[in-house]
């Protein structure tokens, strides 16, 4: 039998437009055998979370360069709580402060993608993590 | 000897110059293949043999004269450099206020103000998608009351003011207008530049409101109001930066920018205007990129481009109307937030390739910019790396220094034929608007915003301090903290001018400009009128948003 692909959700919270990132990581992970299902500018942490529920995705990556990363991601852990879908990894992607950092990995972000990384980081880190949980 | 005769001789010596380079290479293999950034080779050497072609008079001229491939100026930096503008803004108009105050203070010749993203689309900062992003990437304004204080102290006949500002820039305009009139200011002593450039929002830098044919309409309303009221002012910034910082190549940077540039005036020509009458006041904004030369190259390329375009085209006759004046910014994306250090030299090649590709402004981004928006010292120095630029190496002493450069005239030959080419394809599926709501402009920008990526992953292109010379134990910086109760202080204010206002007044001029918006009239004469009454900016923007719709953008991935 194939093996299931990874299906993955790539999200722009809040309204940057700066999407080049989320776009390249999301056609690297399209690449490497990943679903992708890209969301465009502007969600909300609600849009995000339903999308990712209606989708299925085992894995929300979420791309902000705006710098308000903490009022945006906070909310999209908690909803994924209060739904029973903590199981979902959410990776974030961006210009994030070694502080907030620390945060948003103390409280439910599997792992923060800052400026340098590479698409093939963030796809071993994904396979790892779905051979992990599973 | 006649010319013909030396073209052969030279032809002789590099065969036999050839025949010994084949012999160092078999020794010794160059370290790989060079392209430029577009992706084309880079010969070993460039020579006489590649000027052949070209005509002094016709392809390059003095500064000053058609197609002004050596700059618009005939005297250019000997006269007066270009303007230092160092674009800036966060936080609350109190904050931003007293940065650049500071700026004024250590020598800069022009402000810049950066918005913050509720600003940019149209929402006021009480707005709940305004959540987590008032003050952040820049300043929040949402009535003229911010915009007063954001230029208080600021003599406004003497300096001149970029606001980057797209959709709503009719808005933003008015309340810097409004501001001046307060001032005591005439118009026509005012000077600045909104960026008002939508079409790039739609491809790359993503702060659109309306659809693309309401938003040129609003456009072409500007244009036609400044003609009459406001003449010294730039009434657009047609922006390449954004289309490279957003992963293109530097012919695409050009080639994309020229188009819309085109979409502009065909839309101004189109609503009856000459165009001698606008287009002397279009400017644009270009990326500096790495690459050195080809960044220099594509510079001049860009002048050539778009004099003959104006000339030939459009059939421009007033030479104002052909010279492409352009403010620069060097690039953002190739910062790093590894040894951001290191990002002062890249800044600083970056910013001499601007001016010696004869930029009139420029700004130089901050060694910090990969980690947080630029603590003031971070600011300093890059100012102070333009400073340099100007007053101690030399680089501004004589006009065009690269002009006549073997490499230089045949890259700038290059890009562009390149460019061209481009331009030809975008007219052939119909111009610019229809090209990006194709979605055509956004593939070639994201297909080569990938290749970039694969060249940094496959270690084709080295960046220091990421894919090679890695240190490990960053240095810890000194980063700008934002004031945590700036967004709630900015709440505050919004509802204190709405208690405060004659609400008639502010009610009567939203629905004159509802009435415009839904007919053919100018919109610009209403919307100063709503801003001297005080409205706010969502308010402007939401009776537009009633009348035009909104943009539902294109998923191109």
């Amino acid at each position: 039998m194939a093996e299931k692909k990874v299906r993955v959700l790539v999200g722009k919270i809040g309204l940057d437009g700066h999407d080049r990132g989320a776009k390249v990581v999301a056609q690297a992970l399209r690449d490497a055998g990943m679903e992708v299902i890209y969301t465009g500018l502007r969600q909300t942490p609600e849009q995000i979370v339903e999308a990712a529920l209606q989708e299925d995705v085992q894995v929300i990556g979420l791309s902000i360069l705006s710098g308000a990363h903490m009022q945006l991601i906070p909310p999209v852990l908690e909803m994924l709580r209060d739904q029973d879908s903590s199981d979902i990894v959410v990776i974030v992607g961006g210009i994030i402060p070694k502080e907030d950092l620390a945060y948003l990995k103390e409280n439910g972000v599997a792992e923060v993608f800052t400026p340098g990384s590479t698409t093939s980081d963030i796809i071993a880190f994904i396979n790892k993590k779905i051979e992990q949980d599973q | 000897m006649s010319d013909h005769d030396k073209i052969d001789e030279i032809k002789k010596a590099k065969e036999a110059w050839q025949q010994q380079v084949e012999k160092v290479i078999e020794k010794r293999p160059e370290r790989k293949d060079f392209k430029l950034d577009s992706g084309e080779p880079v010969e070993r050497v460039y020579d006489p043999l590649d000027m052949e072609k070209l005509d002094y008079i016709e392809d390059l001229n003095w500064p000053g004269e058609y197609p002004f491939t050596r700059g618009i100026q005939p005297t250019m930096y000997r006269g007066r450099l270009w303007t230092m503008r160092q674009y800036a803004g966060f936080g609350s108009a109190e904050e931003t206020n007293q940065r650049f105050r500071y700026l004024l203070d250590q020598g800069q010749t022009g402000l810049s103000v950066a918005f913050d993203l509720p600003t940019q689309i149209g929402y006021d900062s009480d707005h709940p998608l305004a959540r987590g992003e008032v003050g952040k990437v820049g300043v929040a304004i949402d009535t003229l009351a911010d915009m007063e204080i954001l230029m208080d102290n600021i003599p406004l006949d003497q300096v001149t003011t970029s606001m980057t500002i797209n959709a709503p820039a009719a808005v933003l305009l008015a309340m810097y207008m409004a501001v001046a009139e307060k001032q005591g200011m005439p118009m026509d002593k005012i000077g600045g530049t909104i960026q008002n450039d939508i079409l790039k929002e739609y491809v790359a830098r993503g702060t659109y409101i309306f659809p693309p044919r309401e938003s040129m309409r609003i456009i072409v309303d500007i244009f036609s109001f400044a003609v009459e009221n406001i003449p010294t002012w730039n009434t657009i910034s047609i922006s390449g930066y954004h289309i490279r910082e957003a992963g293109s190549t530097a012919v695409q940077e050009v080639a994309f920018t020229l188009s819309n540039a085109i979409a502009y005036v065909e839309a101004a020509l189109e609503a009856g205007l000459e165009v001698d009458q606008f287009a002397p006041r279009l400017s644009f904004f270009f990326n500096a990129h790495s690459n050195f030369f080809e960044e220099i190259a594509k510079f001049r390329a860009a002048r050539r481009i778009w004099a003959k375009l104006m000339k030939e085209r459009f059939g421009a006759k007033n030479e104002r109307s052909m010279m492409l004046r352009f403010h620069t910014q060097t690039a953002g994306s190739t910062l790093t937030a590894q040894q951001p250090d290191v990002n002062i030299m890249r800044v600083a090649y970056q910013a001499l390739s601007a001016v010696l590709g004869g930029t009139q402004s420029l700004h130089t981004n901050s060694r910090d910019e990969a980690l947080a928006l630029p603590s003031e010292h971070s600011v300093l120095l890059a100012l102070r790396t333009q400073q340099v630029i100007g007053y101690e190496i030399g680089a501004a002493d004589t006009v065009d220094p690269l002009g006549g450069s073997y490499f230089i005239e045949n890259l700038t030959d290059h890009i562009e034929g390149e460019v061209m080419r481009y331009i030809e394809r975008i007219d052939e599926i119909g111009g610019a608007v229809e090209a990006i709501e194709k979605g055509f402009i956004q593939k070639e920008i994201q297909a080569s915003a990938y290749e970039y990526q694969k060249e940094i992953e496959a270690q084709e292109r080295v960046v220091v301090g990421v894919n090679k010379f890695q240190t490990s134990g960053e240095q810890p910086m000194d980063l700008l903290k934002m004031d945590p109760a700036t967004s709630q202080r900015q709440v505050e204010r919004i509802k204190e001018v709405r208690l405060s206002r004659d609400q008639g007044k502010v009610s009567d001029a939203l629905q004159g400009l509802r009435k415009a918006a839904q007919s053919d009239e100018n919109v610009m004469p209403h919307i100063l009128e709503a801003v001297k009454a005080y409205a706010t900016l969502g308010e402007i923007c939401g009776v537009l948003r009633e009348v035009f719709g909104e943009y539902q953008q294109q998923i191109t991935i």
